[in-house]
């Protein structure tokens, strides 16, 4: 594959983790989070961590738009298609994800809900044109890079005038995520949590740009390297980022830069500042509460918003009590820590938020690195 | 009482129904498709010798939506799986039953066409369809068609792989390249056409185990990735066998195409599904003997030694990635869904 394979190049890796290897200095040891699963899932996918010095070790943030979603949420969506009897679209890593009372789209599916799998919101607005007669509603998930075609769909069927098709908007914002990270007590108080940088996010930023993340990498003194989701890009970055630590520099640098410019896709940014505005807070499964995270659809287009359109209540359901999810999410621990992993919380009966997605830093990392675990090395 | 019309005609309930639309049914499609003297004989059972030895009996059920897709359809499916079934016991695949469940109102048509398909299918693989049974269910209570064949096989002496006979330091070899169904399948499901020239790879496998067979009786294992690909055999066999196995993820040979698509879609071509493609776990010793008559057949030109039987207590399968790194090569969870990012 062309202009891809480029970016998995064997000889490149080893001339890179080399490089790593004599920058990265023996006596200090260095804790960077990816934020997006992207990345987390490139990690595990090519076995990264094999080669990184000892001393550099990754932390798998909550960048996972399927696990941070709120376990009320998608009870909610289950009450659309169950109790509303609309037709429910979505995309195919949400669907297996068990809400509150253990009920996922899937099972609510073989129980007789109308839910359908889609490839883009565009698919679920086709479905709606197709049926006039059928209340269609497309499950809006994902951070700023799923927005912008949620967005457009939602334009679409306004100049359709399409009277049966909305939209249950569950768009969350990412820098606010880096900020409530950086912000926990545990990250702040020096020494306790070491968090020594930031992977940045790809395709988020080639929305979004750069300049965001500029205030982090100023107020909390953490360098912040935005890469692709390739590996050889991984590899970079971290190189990237052990450079800067050592130099004592905390500077956003752009590794995608091939993808990424500092102020983003201005077209997307209007579209999405049109259609939706912020939610003063919004629920984040492992994180809690988290103030401004969140997107809800205008008033101007209200018509188009599930949640006013079907008078949703909102649900809560609170996270298990053993789950050390919110812990990992923010570095505090690795998920062989939790008691849960891999016993009572696999991918096939998940508990906690990083389970349910393979990207989520559990389900990585039972499905790529436990024969890691096994054998004693660090993921 | 009407003549059959093949080309405008539907399947209806009278097809089912004991009657003489029935008889009409199964005389014009199903006994001109299948021919061999055996069916002819119109009883409802096959009565025939077998030869002394072990025999082989397996059994699957097909319900593919698209019935037609790039490179195969249903009725060739149906033969070539069971074949298949037979084959990765070793076995010389003898006859086969088929058990049709229609649903009304599907095109007679594509009924035809599915059905001679199968006929070629069977015949190529030098096998009889020499029973079998047909049901009509109301409109709404099936998907067009569902086939479940059943075949019997002779195991010639001597050969007897079997899942469980898997040891540290068999070397592990894979007939070709991976993913070729499953995208060709893929490509063709609603709401989700892509241009695609990739090609189905189904086929009956018992030609080419024969030929494997002549160089070294002895293969320990034999199996077909079908769903859950290459991971979910090979993590199958480590079970059964108690071993761990080590793969070299740039031995694994996968088209280019497939490649592509499965980037597209979030997929690894590792968990996608094939219909004509074994694993081989043999000694070493036998390595390379099977390896080049796999290659020397048509259906094994692009085979490879892909890894090794390795000794793990967890019954881990490990993946050497181009990259330079190691990972897991786990069970899927559930169905294969598509990531969103």
């Amino acid at each position: 594959m062309k202009y891809v394979d480029e970016f998995r190049d064997g000889a490149l890796a080893q001339g890179l983790a080399g490089a790593i290897a004599r920058a990265a200095r023996p006596q200090r040891r260095y804790h960077f989070m990816e934020f997006c699963g992207g990345h987390t899932h490139a990690i595990f996918r090519y076995g990264l961590a094999d080669l990184l010095p000892e001393g550099v070790r990754m932390i798998h943030g909550p960048g996972c738009p399927v696990c941070v979603l709120p376990m009320g949420r998608i009870d909610m969506a289950i009450q659309l298609a169950v109790q509303h009897g609309v037709t429910l679209c979505t995309y195919g890593d949400m669907l297996r994800v068990p809400g509150g009372k253990g009920v996922s789209l899937l099972t609510a599916k073989a129980q007789g809900a109308d839910i359908r799998m889609v490839y883009s919101p565009a698919d679920a607005v086709a479905l709606a044109q197709a049926h006039p007669d059928r209340p269609v509603v497309f499950f809006a998930i994902g951070f700023e890079t799923t927005t912008p075609p949620t967005a457009l769909a939602i334009k679409q069927a306004a100049a359709l005038g399409l009277a049966n098709f909305s939209v249950f908007c569950n768009h969350v914002l990412t820098p606010s995520a880096i900020q409530n990270i950086l912000e926990s007590p545990e990250v702040r108080e020096l020494g306790t949590v070491p968090l020594d940088g930031f992977i940045g996010p790809a395709h988020v930023s080639t929305v979004i740009g750069s300049r965001p993340y500029e205030f982090f990498a100023e107020e909390y003194r953490r360098p912040v390297v935005i890469a692709g989701f390739e590996p050889l890009d991984v590899m970079q970055a971290i190189l990237m980022l052990v450079r800067q630590v050592n130099e004592d520099r905390f500077e956003v640098e752009n590794e995608f830069a091939r993808a990424v410019s500092r102020d983003g896709n201005a077209k997307a940014k209007a579209l999405v500042a049109e259609l939706f505005e912020l939610r003063r807070s919004f629920e984040w499964r492992g994180l809690g509460r988290v103030p401004y995270s969140a997107l809800a659809i205008k008033a101007a287009y209200g018509a188009f918003d599930a949640e006013r359109r079907f008078a949703l209540e909102p649900v809560s359901v609170p996270d298990h009590k053993a789950c050390a999810c919110g812990a990992i999410l923010r570095g505090l621990k690795t998920p062989a820590d939790c008691a849960l992993f891999g016993t009572a919380c696999t991918p096939e009966t998940p508990i906690g938020s990083c389970m349910v997605s393979a990207e989520g830093a559990c389900a990585a990392w039972y499905s790529y690195g436990r024969a890691r675990g096994a054998r004693g090395k660090p993921s | 009482m009407k003549p059959l019309d093949r080309t405008r005609g539907v399947v209806e309930m009278a097809h089912g129904g004991g009657g003489r639309a029935m008889a009409r049914l199964i005389e014009s499609i199903f006994l001109t498709s299948f021919a061999n003297p055996l069916l002819n004989q119109r009883n409802d059972q096959a009565c025939f010798a077998v030869e002394k030895g072990r025999l082989a009996m397996t059994t699957d059920s097909y319900v593919i939506q698209p019935l037609f897709f790039p490179g195969g359809d249903i009725g060739a499916l149906s033969v070539h799986g069971t074949v298949n079934d037979l084959a990765m016991a070793g076995a010389v695949p003898l006859h086969l039953s088929a058990g049709f469940i229609l649903e009304e109102g599907l095109p007679l048509a594509d009924l035809a066409r599915l059905v001679d398909s199968m006929g070629q299918a069977a015949r190529a693989a030098g096998v009889a369809i020499v029973t079998g049974d047909t049901k009509v269910v109301e409109k709404g209570k099936g998907d067009g068609v569902f086939i479940t064949t059943t075949g019997i096989g002779i195991i010639p002496d001597g050969v007897a792989p079997s899942g469980e006979r898997a040891r540290p330091g068999d070397a592990i070899l894979l007939s070709g390249t991976l993913g070729d169904h499953g995208v060709a399948v893929m490509s063709r499901r609603e709401n989700l056409s892509f241009e695609t020239a990739i090609l189905s790879d189904c086929a009956s496998l018992h030609g080419l185990v024969a030929a494997m067979v002549a160089v070294a009786p002895d293969l320990h294992v034999l199996r077909d990735p079908t769903r859950g690909g290459l991971a979910a055999t090979l993590n199958e066999i480590a079970q059964q066998s108690g071993v761990g196995m080590e793969l070299v993820e740039t031995a694994i040979p996968v088209k280019a195409q497939v490649r592509a698509a499965c980037e597209l879609l979030g997929l690894d071509p590792l968990n996608v599904a094939n219909e004509g493609k074994l694993v081989a776990i043999v000694a070493p010793k036998d390595a390379e003997r099977v390896l080049a008559a796999m290659q020397a057949h048509p259906l094994g030109r692009d085979a490879a030694r892909i890894g090794t039987v390795i000794e793990d207590a967890d019954r881990f399968v490990v993946l050497k990635t181009g990259f330079g790194g190691t990972r897991m090569v786990d069970w899927l969870a559930g169905e294969q869904l598509p990531r969103i990012c």
